[in-house]
């Protein structure tokens, strides 16, 4: 232990922290814009600037490691000289800024405009000089690029690259003309960007956003020809609170309920059905490929980032990707097939809108072969942070919801499902039913499967059930997922089952979900927080088993069994090699 | 994505260069931090590194393509532009700078439609500027290939390049 003092107050820190961890185990808070814990710690931005005794200059709070030479060093958080310094930074920052704040898409939860506010830094007293300027990447179905209002902190670069191990994204040129870009200024739609969107979770400003749908939704609202019908993911329930003041990982199903039904939607419906009806054909295909001894390891099918991964960079293993559709796929062509003529509507005036916490569902709508009833199975997405848009824009105080429930069919989702939005959760789900189905379809089969859960990047497990062995592994995020394939591919790990996510976490971590400052995600493990939610619900819910689900066994009396040709032909789907440039 | 201009050249490799590049690339393999002599040798067997020899770079390390780029576009040192049949260098020294090379230089971008280290998409002319030569006493100061043009003015610029003709 190293004794310190923090302006001036004694305090006992291990040695090899950093300042800025040490100040905040202590009661300080250190600004920082370009500091991501353990992807981007490049002491670039000089937010964080501290004073200390006997340093011959003010020193970056973020990566400076307090040594037993420290020892008795006094750390002043908030000096003048520090406050000017921040400020000063701030300024030379905002010269070569674009300051259109109003029309900002992440105006009143940017942290650049939070810092200025903080310090006192406006429009007055700025420096004038000379001005990048920079297109606008509008390329991507996912999101843009708004260079003019980077500000070159690369935490993009590091969730890109770092985090995900894909690295399309990175800082080119030098000095002033620096900029964010793909390689070669191409645009981002012709790189194998897979549309994760976490570079616009971690983005500090309006720099990158996800493309806003929401006039698409409005405009469906308002036509009166239109059947419009929501469902909303899993992984939703569990971040849409933040945005309206509740803790991280509070459970807002209910009030989601609600403000989906006043904001208008004909109908409100769960993609946890989805999720059910995934399961009923995932564990089925899974069986038939160990029984027929088809290609294993089976890989989940889920998560489109994933997926588009998969596509550019592990093109040799397409065949061992699952062909059933992601859940708002499924449950996409049921709305449009099954449920339409039940209720006797031309799907050609539904308009299904997905509420997800994920950019690349914005992608995989307008892929091929998700069109069951001729017609896209989903013409709109909105993520978590669109649904907030809408529901402040139509004047709904969320807080003030009573809570209500989805209707049913379609509207009500097994434990199982809602487990989706984590980590192992797919995997989980689809033991649940496999392990029922291998045990001669008994009711006692176990329903916990623990091994699966928790935000390790990369788990393992294995199970017998009725005289069946099933290995399986589960990753997040995709730097995870290509050390978990490599294994795979060399012989190293052997598995029959694998769950990937291209987002680590899971979608509760998606790169639609509700923004969390730096400040907050530093500090927090936003995967952890979040999955609780879906945890909880699916420990309070009666149902825990996607087969058991009274909507599960009504619609196998319209499409006779999992993997029978109707499900087939509405439910599954196939993929090709991208080719893009890596 | 940069405001820059995208002039494209077209790229005549050949397979000897290519089997070169790649056998270099080899040698190195494993190997940390290996990149920036690959660029500094991938630049000597080619003149310049075009996007064509930077994703045989990529594929062969496995660096993201991005990466590649983004080192190459950081020191001054790479190119990605070939050098012209007629090589242009616009004095930015001093005494030339002082005497308005800088408008000849700007003035010589807007007639070829290229920015500085760039060359035109037929490969005519390509642009840099160098400082001093020697020749202040002539500032401004020019070179095409081995002539040298003195006490420039904008005005000229047309009637020299059109020297240039075949």
């Amino acid at each position: 232990m190293v004794n310190i003092k923090i302006n001036g107050v004694d305090v006992s820190v291990e040695e090899g922290t950093t300042i800025l961890k040490a100040c905040r185990d202590n009661g300080v808070r250190i600004p920082t814009l370009c500091w991501l814990k353990d992807v981007n710690e490049i002491g670039a931005c000089r937010i964080c600037v501290v004073e200390m005794t006997g340093a011959r200059s003010l020193v970056a709070a973020c990566v400076y490691p307090i040594s037993k030479f420290d020892e008795g060093k006094n750390i002043l958080t908030h000096s003048p000289a520090v406050l000017e310094s921040r400020r000063m930074t701030l300024q030379l920052l905002l010269s070569n800024h674009e300051r259109k704040c109003l029309s900002c898409a992440r105006s009143g939860h940017c942290e650049l405009q939070a810092l200025c506010r903080e310090l006192g830094v406006d429009d007055e007293l700025l420096f004038e000089g000379e001005k990048n300027h920079y297109e606008i990447d509008t390329s991507a179905v996912h999101m843009y690029r708004d260079n003019n209002k980077c500000i070159n902190c690369r935490r993009c670069v590091a969730a890109c690259g770092v985090t995900q191990g894909i690295g399309v994204i990175g800082a080119n040129n030098r000095g002033f003309k620096t900029s964010i870009g793909c390689a070669f200024e191409m645009p981002l739609a012709e790189t194998s960007c897979v549309s994760c969107g976490q570079c616009i979770a971690v983005c500090p400003t309006g720099a990158l956003s996800e493309k806003d749908d929401t006039d698409k939704v409005w405009a469906a609202l308002n036509d009166p020809e239109k059947v419009v019908i929501v469902q909303t993911a899993p992984a939703v329930r569990a971040s849409l609170g933040e945005a309206f003041g509740y803790p991280m990982g509070t459970n807002v199903q209910g009030k989601l309920a609600t403000s989906l039904k006043m904001l208008g939607f004909d109908h409100v419906f769960d993609t946890d059905f989805g999720a059910d009806l995934t399961i009923m054909e995932e564990s089925n295909e899974l069986l038939e490929r160990i029984q027929n001894k088809g290609v294993l390891p089976m890989i989940t099918s889920c998560s489109p980032g994933w997926i588009r991964y998969c596509e550019a960079y592990y093109p040799e293993m397409i065949p061992n990707l699952s062909s059933c559709k992601s859940p708002q796929q499924m449950a996409g062509a049921m709305i449009k097939t099954y449920w339409a003529e039940q209720n006797k509507i031309d799907p050609k005036n539904i308009v299904v809108v997905s509420v997800m916490p994920c950019t690349a569902k914005k992608f995989e709508i307008g892929r091929n072969d998700q069109n069951a009833a001729g017609v896209p199975d989903v013409d709109v997405v909105i993520t978590t942070r669109e649904l907030v848009k809408m529901i402040n824009r139509a004047g709904i105080r969320f807080n003030d919801l009573k809570d209500s429930e989805f209707e049913v069919p379609m509207g009500s989702g097994s434990g199982a499902a809602v487990i989706f939005g984590a980590t192992g959760g797919v995997m989980e789900a689809a033991l649940r039913t496999a392990v029922w189905k291998l045990t001669g379809e008994n009711n006692d089969s176990p329903v916990e499967f623990t091994e699966v859960r928790g935000v390790k990047g990369i788990k393992l497990a294995e199970y017998t059930a009725g005289g069946v062995t099933v290995k399986v592994a589960v990753a997040s995020g995709l730097a995870n997922a290509r050390e978990l394939l490599e294994k795979v591919k060399s012989g190293e790990i052997d598995v029959q089952f694998i769950e990937i996510m291209a987002c680590p976490g899971g979608c509760v971590n998606g790169g639609g979900q509700v923004i969390v400052p730096a400040d907050v995600r530093n500090f927090t493990d936003i995967r952890a927080e979040r999955a609780k939610a879906l945890y909880g619900i699916d420990k309070e819910n009666k149902i825990r088993k996607s087969h058991e689900t009274d909507d599960i066994k009504s619609v196998y009396e319209y499409l006779e069994k999992p993997g029978s040709h109707k499900a087939h032909e509405y439910l599954h789907t196939t993929y090709k090699a991208s080719g893009l440039v890596k | 994505m940069s405001s820059t201009q995208k002039v494209k050249v077209a790229f005549n490799g050949t397979a000897e260069q290519e089997k070169a590049l790649r056998s270099m690339i080899n040698e190195h393999k494993g190997q940390a931090g290996a990149l920036m002599p690959i660029l500094q040798k991938a630049q000597e067997i080619y003149g310049y590194l075009p996007i064509e020899v930077q994703e045989i770079i990529s594929e062969e390390t496995g660096i993201p393509l991005e990466k590649v780029y983004g080192v190459s576009t950081f020191y001054a040192q790479f190119s990605l532009y070939p050098k012209g049949k007629y090589r242009i260098s616009v004095c930015l020294g001093t005494a030339c700078y002082v005497k308005g090379s800088g408008d000849v230089f700007n003035e010589l971008k807007k007639i070829l439609g290229i920015e500085e280290g760039q060359c035109t998409s037929d490969g005519k002319f390509s642009l840099d500027a160098c400082r001093c030569i020697g020749a202040c006493g002539l500032a401004p100061v020019m070179t095409v290939n081995d002539d040298v043009y003195g006490k420039l003015t904008n005005d000229q610029l047309k009637g020299i390049l059109d020297k240039y003709a075949d």
